[in-house]
């Protein structure tokens, strides 16, 4: 067998492929695109939320949604050393991110108009995160898949909390009840288009699929989505901005309308209500982070020949 | 003094699990130190790949200052999903 059969029979045994095992140029650049951007999504979705940490209703909801936001920055940095495995450098990653020429999640391109925004983020984002990180949790490349593990087991409390607010919302005044349906409104087409494309329209899918990178088809995971979250809004008393959305019994899943591709393709090429300002706060935090680094450094240096001393 | 230096070994035990510290040997280098930690500690396939590092490299919390190190941690109950109220005739949450 050549080093690529070889390499294609270790996955097709479902064993799991480590830094320094052989692997094709091609696993490894889509393993690096995937995670990276993926890493880039976790960094850049701390703007919506991190947009209402000081106006949070309660002290409660504040500490709450610190804590969140810090577990984002966390799963960022799982997955950039991740990344970092398959040789690809920090500063590589976040250079891509802010030349544009990596992406990240189009999710994060909205706005967070209103408190209930932060309540259908951690129910219906961080829900369909989850769904797609459960089924990466088996996938070939090790570093990854034990990432996955860990941030889904982070991941539970994000969509609890979310709905939590969401719940509080809808028990309350007749407002405080519409803005909860006014968030649903603008979060769902979005929330459906985080799975990506159609499994026909998906690039990349074929290979990923062999390769064990992708582990569930977009429009299955996307199924499965739709499928646990429709019971929770109809819990909640919410309806969704769907006239096609019901409950098909010979298919036994909810049968759903056609996603706006016009709308993701234009907010995946940059011109969503938020990309120049996401792209902008990130650019800005690095850059006035500078000084941080190079005095951190320093101090180390420092010590280090007091050490030597 | 001409000990060989200390080295902590972690082992894989599995395919697919993040290697798990297994114990230390003394070797002259790292060479050495891997081969024998083949023979100490996977006389039986216990593992599928191991590291060895200088005990000396590790930096280590120190056990007495365990309070206050993990106390930012203890004071916030609202990190696990048992915080939260979510009725039981909501599912998949
Ligand atoms: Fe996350
Ligand atoms: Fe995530
Ligand atoms: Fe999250």
């Amino acid at each position: 067998m050549t080093p690529d059969e070889l390499f294609q029979d270790r996955i097709d045994r479902g064993i799991k492929i480590e830094p320094k095992d052989y692997m094709p140029e091609g696993y490894r650049k889509t393993l690096i695109r995937q995670i990276s951007q993926h890493a880039h999504s976790e960094v850049v979705g701390q703007l919506p939320e991190g947009n209402w940490i000081t106006r949070a209703p309660s002290l409660r909801r504040k500490a709450i949604l610190l804590a969140k936001v810090q577990d984002e920055a966390g799963h960022g940095l799982y997955l950039y050393s991740a990344a970092e495995t398959l040789g690809v450098s920090r500063e590589q990653m976040i250079a891509d991110l802010h030349s544009g020429k990596a992406k990240y999640s189009s999710i994060f391109n909205y706005p967070t108009l209103t408190w209930a925004d932060i309540g259908a983020i951690g129910w219906l984002v961080d829900g369909a995160a989850i769904i797609n990180q459960i089924a990466l949790c088996r996938c070939s490349y090790g570093p990854y898949a034990r990432a996955m593990v860990r941030i889904c087991k982070e991941e539970s409390f994000h969509q609890r909390q979310g709905y939590e607010i969401l719940l509080t919302l809808c028990r309350g005044t007749k407002e405080q009840k519409a803005m909860a349906q006014d968030a649903l409104n603008r979060w769902w087409w979005p929330s459906l288009m985080m799975f990506g494309p159609h499994d026909s329209e998906s690039t990349h899918s074929e290979q990923s699929t062999k390769w064990k990178i992708k582990i569930v088809s977009n429009d299955a995971l996307r199924q499965k989505f739709v499928d646990q979250t429709v019971p929770q809004g109809e819990y909640l008393g919410l309806t969704f901005p769907d006239p096609k959305l019901r409950w098909n019994a010979a298919r036994g899943h909810y049968d759903f309308g056609e996603i706006d591709w016009d709308e993701f393709k234009n907010v995946i090429q940059g011109n969503g209500p938020c990309n120049r300002d996401r792209l902008r706060a990130r650019i800005a935090a690095h850059e006035q982070g500078a000084w941080v680094r190079e005095a951190a450094l320093a101090y180390a240096k420092k010590h280090e020949k007091r050490a030597a001393a | 003094m001409n000990e060989w230096p200390l080295w902590e070994v972690f082992v894989r035990s599995q395919h697919g699990l993040a290697h798990q510290h297994a114990g230390s040997l003394h070797a002259p280098d790292a060479e050495t130190a891997l081969n024998n930690a083949r023979d100490v500690y996977t006389r039986r396939n216990e593992g599928v790949s191991i590291w060895v590092v200088k005990s000396a490299d590790i930096t280590a919390s120190s056990p007495s200052e365990k309070g206050p190190l993990f106390e930012p941690a203890a004071s916030k109950p609202y990190r696990h999903p048992t915080f939260y109220e979510v009725p039981d005739e909501v599912k998949h949450l």
